[in-house]
C-alpha cells in the first residue's frame, strides 16, 4: 500500500505541473480555433519568452514576477507582428504553407537562440526560489504555487475577454465564419493577428512563471510543446475549458506515472490516458463533435 | 446614392460580369433578378468590397468605394445580408445581432436591439439560442436583423427568400416593404421574380454577366419576353 503522503504529494505536484500546461495549451488551443492552424513556432516562442525573462533579470536585475507584464505585452506585440507581418503575407491563405511557415520560424528562433547563448542551461537565482510552504505534509515550493494560482487566474481572464468583450465576440465570429464577419465589418486580419498576439501573449506568462523554478536552454520549448499539444486535442481542439481541464489531467498523469512507474517510464502514463480518452471521446473530452 | 458604372468582375481569370450599369436613388427598392450563375452574388459580394473588381466604378453618395475594404464599406453604410445568410452559429442570437453593431452604430447598440427585436418577436425567444440551433426562416430573420443593427442607409438583401416556406416569403417579402416605408433604400436581389417586382420600384434583369432588361417595376412585369422566360407564361 502506498503511503498517503506520497499520494497527496502526487497529486499537488500533478496539479502544479498542470496548470503550466494549461496555460502553454490554451495559447496553442486559442491559435488553432481561430486560425485553424497548428502553431508550430509555440515551443520556441516560448523558449525565446524565457529567455526574455532570463535577460530582463540578469541584464537589468527585474524580478521575473515584476517582468510579466512586460513580457505578456512584449510577447502579444511580436506574435501580432509575427501573424500580419510574415504568416499570414507568406501563406497567402494557404493552410499547409502556414504550417511551414510557422515551423521555419521555429528554425529561425531556435538557431539563434543557439548562436546567442549556446547549448548550456541557464538559469536565475531569484531568493526565494526554494522558499517553501507546508501543506498537509508535503513541502510545496511557493514560486510553483504562484505559478499554479497566476496560471488559473490568467485562464479566468482569458475566458472572460473570450466571453464578454467585443473582441472576444470578434474572435468567435471569425473562428466560424469569416465571410459573415467581414460583412459586419470586422476586419479578419487584424483578428486573427490578435488571436495570435493573446496565444503567444500566454506563453509570456507562462515564461515569467516557470523561470524562478526551472532553467533554459534553446530546445527547451520542445518538451512543454509536446504535452501542450497533447493537452489541446485531448481537451479538445479548440476549447478553452477544455485545455484547462486538459492540461491538469496530463500533469496528475505525469506526476502519478512518475510515482508508480518511475521518472523515465512516467511519461507513458500520459499517453496511456490521451489513447483511452480518444478512443471513447474521438474529438477530446470537451471538443465539440464534428 | 449607389452608382455602379461598366462593372467587370468575376473570380480569378474567369470574367463574370461583363460591364454592369445599375444605380439605386435614396428610399427606392431595386431588385436585380436572374437566374443561377447569372452573377447576381458576384455583384454583391464586389459592391461589398469581398473582392476586388476587374474595371468599372462603384460610388456610394459620391464616393468612390470600390477600392475600400469591406469594413469601411460597411463604415460608411452599405450592409450587405449574404445569401445563405452567414450568421455566426457558435455565438447566440443576441451575440450576433451585437456584433451587427461592431463597426457602425455601436453607440446606440441597445436601443437598435430593441427596435430589431420589436420586428423580429420570434428572436427574443430564442435570444440566448446558439445561431446554429436556429431554424433557416428564423436564421435569415437574425441575418437581417444584425444588418439593421449597423443602421443601414443602403441595405443589400441577397436572396432573402431563398429555403423558406412559402407562408415565410410572403411575409419576408411584406417586411422588406415595410421597412423601405421607414426610409431605407434596398438593393434587392432575387429569383422570385414576381414578389420581388411587386415590392420594387425598379428592377434590372442579369442574364450571362450583363443587363438584358431594366425599367420601372410595373413596366417589367407587363413584359412578355420576361413572363415567358421567368415566369414559363405564354
Amino acid at each position: 500500500m502506498l503511503d498517503p503522503i506520497l499520494l497527496w504529494s502526487g497529486l499537488v505536484n500533478g496539479l502544479l505541473q498542470g496548470a503550466i500546461y494549461a496555460l502553454v495549451a490554451l495559447g496553442l488551443t486559442l491559435i488553432y480555433g481561430v486560425l485553424h492552424i497548428i502553431n508550430f513556432a509555440h515551443g520556441s516562442l516560448l523558449m525565446l519568452a524565457m529567455y526574455g525573462v532570463f535577460l530582463l533579470f540578469s541584464q537589468f536585475g527585474i524580478d521575473p514576477y515584476a517582468a510579466l507584464p512586460i513580457m505578456v505585452v512584449g510577447m502579444f506585440v511580436l506574435g501580432y507582428g509575427l501573424q500580419r507581418g510574415l504568416i499570414s503575407r507568406a501563406s497567402h491563405g494557404r493552410d499547409e504553407n502556414i504550417l511551414l511557415v510557422t515551423l521555419g520560424i521555429s528554425i529561425v528562433i531556435e538557431n539563434l537562440a543557439l548562436f546567442f547563448f549556446q547549448g548550456d542551461t541557464r538559469t536565475i537565482d531569484v531568493p526565494y526560489a526554494f522558499d517553501s510552504l507546508e501543506v498537509f505534509g508535503v513541502f510545496i515550493a511557493i514560486p510553483r504555487l504562484i505559478a499554479f494560482a497566476a496560471a488559473l487566474l490568467i485562464a479566468g481572464l482569458l475566458w472572460l475577454m473570450i466571453q464578454r468583450s467585443d473582441v472576444g465576440r470578434a474572435i468567435r465570429a471569425v473562428a466560424k465564419e469569416k465571410q459573415g464577419a467581414r460583412l459586419v465589418g470586422i476586419n479578419v486580419e487584424h483578428i486573427y493577428a490578435v488571436s495570435y498576439g493573446v496565444g503567444i501573449a500566454c506563453l509570456g506568462a507562462a515564461a515569467c512563471l516557470l523561470m524562478p523554478t526551472y532553467l533554459v536552454y534553446p530546445t527547451v520549448g520542445h518538451a512543454f510543446v509536446l504535452i501542450a499539444f497533447t493537452v489541446v486535442v485531448l481537451g479538445g481542439m479548440g476549447s478553452f475549458p477544455g485545455a484547462l481541464l486538459g492540461g491538469l489531467l496530463i500533469g496528475l498523469c505525469e506526476s502519478f506515472g512518475g510515482l508508480f512507474l518511475g521518472e523515465s517510464f512516467g511519461q507513458i502514463g500520459i499517453f496511456l490516458v490521451f489513447i483511452v480518452v480518444l478512443l471513447f471521446r474521438p474529438s477530446g473530452l470537451l471538443g465539440s463533435r464534428v | 446614392m449607389l452608382e455602379i458604372s461598366s462593372l467587370r468582375a468575376g473570380y480569378g481569370a474567369l470574367e463574370v460580369l461583363r460591364g454592369i450599369d445599375l444605380s439605386i436613388s435614396a428610399g427606392e427598392i431595386v431588385a436585380v433578378l436572374g437566374s443561377n450563375g447569372a452573377g447576381k452574388t458576384t455583384l454583391n459580394a464586389n459592391i461589398s468590397g469581398l473582392y476586388r473588381l476587374f474595371g468599372g466604378s462603384i460610388r456610394f453618395e459620391g464616393e468612390e468605394i470600390s477600392k475600400h475594404t469591406p469594413e469601411r464599406i460597411v463604415a460608411a453604410g452599405v450592409i450587405h445580408v449574404p445569401e445563405g445568410r452567414r450568421v455566426f452559429p457558435n455565438l447566440t442570437v443576441r451575440e450576433n445581432l451585437e456584433l451587427g453593431a461592431y463597426r457602425r452604430a455601436r453607440a446606440r447598440r441597445s436601443a437598435n436591439l430593441d427596435r430589431v427585436v420589436a420586428t423580429f418577436p420570434r428572436l427574443s425567444e430564442r435570444f440566448d439560442q446558439k445561431a446554429g440551433t436556429l431554424s433557416g426562416g428564423e436564421q435569415q430573420m437574425l441575418a437581417i436583423g444584425r444588418g439593421l443593427m449597423a443602421e443601414p442607409r443602403l441595405l443589400i438583401l441577397d436572396e432573402p427568400s431563398l429555403g423558406l416556406s412559402p407562408l415565410l416569403v410572403e411575409e419576408m417579402f411584406e417586411l422588406i416593404r415595410r421597412l423601405n416605408d421607414d426610409g431605407l433604400s434596398v438593393l434587392l436581389v432575387e429569383q422570385n421574380v414576381v414578389q420581388s417586382l411587386e415590392i420594387a420600384d425598379r428592377a434590372y434583369v442579369l442574364e450571362n454577366g450583363a443587363i438584358a432588361m431594366q425599367g420601372a417595376a410595373e413596366a417589367l412585369i407587363e413584359d412578355e419576353g420576361l413572363r415567358r422566360s421567368y415566369l414559363g407564361l405564354a
